[in-house]
């Protein structure tokens, strides 16, 4: 049985067959079970086929599945070691997405790789995280409380933070702030600076508001009175609210959810896909797909308390944070608690990049885990 | 170090902060799915039936309206019809245009077109134009995609057979107007028509039958997926009148394009066997919907196409009148069979000069004599002794000066004059002289050419209080008239007056008897003047009647009935500014005669 919280000493590198059977299975387990969940979402999205979307994500999550694998196997060392050069070569790879987006037709995210279409904005929610974790492992507390100390990192935010919103994505770039905003918090930053942040960006809002794009504005008025354009704007949080209250408890059954069937509810197979499972399985089954997000939650938490090292603390923290925004995110948005955003329910929606990208930070977890016992210098 | 182990026992102190908190916001997560789904669910499971479900009413097909004889009066036909759907087209002005270029639309057509749509949702179907053709359908199908948002649509449309022919009994149907009350969901489709005038709307309730419901189960793009409930309407009920059909269309050819109205009826059960106010519209455009200057052109129309004058028509009953003047004198002691008057061709009441329409004057006459000549002094001298208030008295029972009722729109009553209806009307007195020219029928005297039926139906009865009726009456029911208080002598005597006027030389239609083995019509002429004749012109020589405008020559009228010995049918014709009513009446009533005697009998 698997036991939440306990630190041993033994500071030596597990070999390849100690660090295979050190793997949590029942965490792998969980993954697993959302994965098969968000499959037979996919197939009732479809009307009952595997095509277009159930089999093309269950071929991704495999991809996804070995990644996680051999990533759980690497040295925590060397993704400490290569941390900046994969910020920066993300960082990089930001700014070539942004520059082709304007020379060429409209918003562009992605880079097509050929065999896939890579979005350098998920890479960097991972590159992120991991070269904070290292400037934040090498760094005293006196640095980290002090202004100065944190000048660096929030320039490590700040620059592609900003190079997404241009994209223009909004969700991404806010999940890079709230996850980056999570590690501060969490390696010690002081209260009253989140305070003086906090009321900056307030006070910034009516500056800011001319920033957005015109969709964007619509989608914040459309949150704040969703009946100002039915038809338009405010249909999707309509519709959405109406499947899912629809489903009720039990819910109307697997492929019988009216709404998601008869093409009321938009974007069912995407950002909306918590809607069709919560009308088909009714509060029952949305409270049980919450509560296995939250037990994976918790099992990064114990995997980051127990890892000897501040970087994999840190790195584990930052990567379960930007997990649970992914969810919580999502189902607020599809609830109409906060305003539609584009986050897809990583693991359940369907979405190449970010099945991987999940896929590889639960990889960095494990390792983290797998690592637990390795216990890193201050350089 | 000290403060290394500060820096990590910081971080596991925030990082159980941050994942309580990330718990917490988890939490709100559930409360928000137990708000909706379990305490707003019911108003969810609503809506999101609304947005499934799409009811539509089923139109009952309307009741079909038959003569007698099971003839069809008025019946529902197929129908294709171009409608638009206005949320299909991509611009609705290009879609009309391209659509004129396969069938014109007149402007009014447009302009109506374009009030539907503004009036109704954008995906309720507006009509463009129905009563198409195979071939015009073939067109617009062929043309389908340079007509987005145009469907073809396979309906009833109500469809008169005999036309104007029985334009001013049936009715016709037409649209919902704003004013109608709409007390039924079926008014609310569009499309929907309801009868507006005649039997149609005398029996719309009737006729209109129940709608029936459709639910079925639409997708967000308004793609109909699968039935789930249907619950047929009730057809409109189908209703036989009384009227026959070959009569129907005989008498209204008879007027050959005359104005005027005429009533056939049976004198037993008071079943109306024709009716006809001629000329009428055609009420097979009216339920298409007529333009507005189409309705001008109608209602300027100089023989007044629109107006029922059978029963909206009030007309001097003339000499017909004197029936009734006849049977009051009778009853009232105030002439008998024996009593006669001298006709010198005029009379003196006071300072003034009362003619009779004979100048040289009848000489002695009797009753029987002053009716089959139509003698005026006779009945001014009546008429003097009587006094107007019985005169009126014996017009009432007749069912004179009042609404008989019968169930079409705009009747009139008519008017029969008293003392008391002038002092109330004028503040003055009743004159004697009005008395003598009310005796002959003229002066305030108006009647409508259904009273006048009705009058002669109660003569032929002898005496019993016929109403007459639309309604057939099938063999072996029975209508019990109440019998009135009159002496058969003096009907007998009025009567033997009526079938002199037809059959005896010098009876003024004389030259309208028939003899069909052995049945024989009598009646009463009357001719009333809309003119008066003045003092001057009656010294030079009165115009003829041919040099006059249409306007101002006189009306014709006959009543009679036959056979004469066993009166069955009454008839009663008016021709407005024309002569030759006795003539249709015996064509009409000879016709019925031998179809009476055919093997599909009138009764």
């Amino acid at each position: 049985m698997y036991k939440f919280y306990e630190t041993s000493f033994k500071n030596q590198t597990p070999t390849l067959k100690e660090k295979f059977q050190n793997l949590s299975f029942s965490y792998i387990m969980l993954i697993m079970m959302l994965a098969g969940i968000g499959i037979v979402m996919l197939y009732s999205a479809a009307n009952g086929h595997w095509h277009p979307w159930a089999l093309n994500q269950l071929l991704r999550f495999g991809i996804g599945f070995t990644a996680m694998i051999i990533l759980a196997l690497v040295d925590i060392r060397i993704f400490m070691r290569y941390a900046y050069v994969f910020y920066f070569g993300t960082l990089i790879l930001l700014v070539i997405v942004d520059v082709m987006g304007h020379v060429g037709m409209g918003a562009q995210r992605w880079i097509n790789l050929g065999f896939m279409k890579l979005q350098p904005s998920e890479l960097m929610k991972i590159a992120l995280v991991l070269a904070l974790a290292r400037y934040f492992h090498s760094s005293s507390l006196q640095s980290i409380e002090s202004v100065r100390g944190l000048i660096v990192p929030a320039l490590m935010v700040l620059a592609p933070a900003f190079l997404v919103m241009v994209q223009p994505d909004l969700g991404t770039s806010l999940m890079l702030l709230f996850t980056a905003g999570a590690m501060f918090f969490v390696v010690g930053v002081q209260l009253w600076k989140f305070g003086i942040v906090l009321i900056g960006a307030l006070l910034s809002i009516p500056v800011g508001w001319h920033f957005l794009y015109d969709y964007q504005k619509n989608r914040v008025l459309t949150f704040l009175d969703p009946e100002r354009d039915p038809l338009g704007a405010g249909y999707h949080i309509i519709q959405s609210k109406i499947a899912l209250g629809s489903g009720g408890v039990f819910g109307k059954g697997f492929l019988k959810g009216t709404q998601s069937h008869l093409n009321f509810l938009p974007e069912k197979h995407t950002d909306f896909i918590f809607t069709m499972l919560s009308e088909e399985f009714g509060m029952i089954g949305a409270v049980f797909v919450l509560i296995l997000n939250m037990i994976v939650i918790a099992y990064c938490y114990s995997f980051a308390l127990k890892s000897s090292s501040y970087f994999g603390k840190l790195a584990a923290i930052g990567l379960a944070t930007n997990f649970f925004l992914y969810v919580f995110i999502n189902m607020a948005m599809v609830l109409g608690l906060i305003p539609v955003v584009g986050v897809p329910l990583a693991l359940i929606s369907y979405g190449g990049t970010v099945v991987l990208s999940v896929m590889a930070s639960f990889g960095i977890i494990l390792s983290v885990y797998v690592n637990r016992n390795i216990n890193i210098g201050k350089d | 170090m000290n403060r290394d182990s500060d820096k990590g026992k910081v971080l596991i102190n925030r990082a159980l902060i941050l994942g309580a908190g990330q718990f917490v916001l988890l939490l709100v997560i559930i409360l928000r799915l137990y708000y909706l789904q379990v305490y707003q669910a019911d108003k969810y499971k609503t809506l999101a039936d609304e947005n499934r479900i799409s009811t539509r009413m089923l139109v009952p097909p309307r009741g079909v309206i038959y003569d007698r004889h099971q003839q069809m009066l008025a019946t529902n036909q197929q129908n294709f019809q171009a409608l638009m759907v206005a949320e299909q087209t991509i611009n609705i002005q290009e879609t009309l245009d391209a659509f004129k270029k396969i069938m014109p639309l007149s402007e009014a057509e447009e302009e109506r077109i374009k009030k539907d749509l503004k009036r109704n949702r954008s995906f309720v179907p507006i009509k463009i134009k129905d009563n198409l053709t195979w071939e015009e359908v073939s067109r617009i199908q062929l043309n389908a995609p340079d007509l987005p948002g145009i469907i073809i649509d396979e309906g009833l449309s109500r469809y008169y057979p005999l036309g104007e022919k029985t334009a001013h009994v049936i009715g016709y149907v037409s649209s919902v107007s704003e004013n109608d009350v709409k007390d039924d969901p079926l008014l609310e489709v569009p499309g929907f028509k309801i009868g507006k005038a005649g039997i149609e709307k005398l029996y719309e309730k009737r006729l209109r039958g129940k709608g029936g419901n459709l639910k079925l189960e639409v997708n967000a793009y308004g793609r109909i997926m699968k039935e789930i409930e249907k619950v047929e309407g009730i057809p409109g009920e189908k209703i036989e009148l009384s009227l026959d059909a070959r009569l129907q269309e005989k008498a209204y050819d008879l007027f050959e394009g005359n104005s005027g109205a005429a009533i056939l009826m049976s004198v037993n059960t008071g079943e109306i066997l024709a009716f006809v106010s001629a000329p009428a519209y055609d009420p097979n455009l009216m339920t298409q919907g007529i333009s507005t200057e189409e309705w001008k052109e109608l209602n300027s129309n100089e023989f007044n196409l629109l107006v029922n004058k059978a029963v909206s028509g009030q007309y001097s009953p003339g000499s017909t009148f004197k029936i009734v003047v006849a049977l009051a004198g009778l009853e009232n002691g105030i002439i008998n069979t024996l009593s006669r008057s001298f006709c010198a061709g005029k009379m003196m009441l006071g300072n003034h000069t009362f003619h009779c329409w004979k100048n040289i004057g009848h000489g002695y006459i009797n009753v029987v004599q002053a009716l089959q000549h139509s003698c005026d002094i006779f009945f001014y001298e009546t008429a003097q002794k009587l006094g107007i208030n019985k005169i009126a008295e014996m017009a009432r029972a007749f069912g004179l000066g009042k609404k008989v009722n019968v169930g079409l729109e705009n009747e009139k009553s008519g008017l029969i004059p008293d003392t008391e209806w002038k002092w109330q009307r004028f503040r003055e007195s009743w004159q004697q002289g009005e008395s003598l020219i009310s005796g002959i029928g003229q002066g305030y005297v108006l009647t409508t050419p259904l009273q006048l039926a009705t009058m002669t139906a109660r003569v032929a009865s002898g005496g019993y209080e016929v109403v007459p009726t639309f309604n057939k009456i099938n063999p072996g029911e029975k209508r019990d008239f109440k019998k009135m208080n009159i002496k058969p002598m003096n009907l007998e005597l009025v009567k033997q007056g009526m079938c002199d006027v037809v059959n005896v030389p010098g009876g003024t239609a004389y030259w309208s008897r028939f003899d069909f083995n052995g049945q024989k019509m009598c009646g009463k002429t009357g001719t009333t003047q809309v003119r008066r004749i003045t003092m001057k012109e009656r010294q030079s020589g009165v115009i003829k009647q041919e040099d006059l405008p249409w306007k101002y020559r006189d009306h014709s009228l006959f009543v009679g009935y036959a056979p004469h010995d066993n009166p069955k049918y009454a008839i009663a014709v008016l021709i407005e500014h024309g002569k030759g009513a006795a003539g249709i009446a015996s064509e009409l009533l000879l016709e019925t005669l031998k179809l009476d005697a055919s093997p599909k009998p009138v009764e």
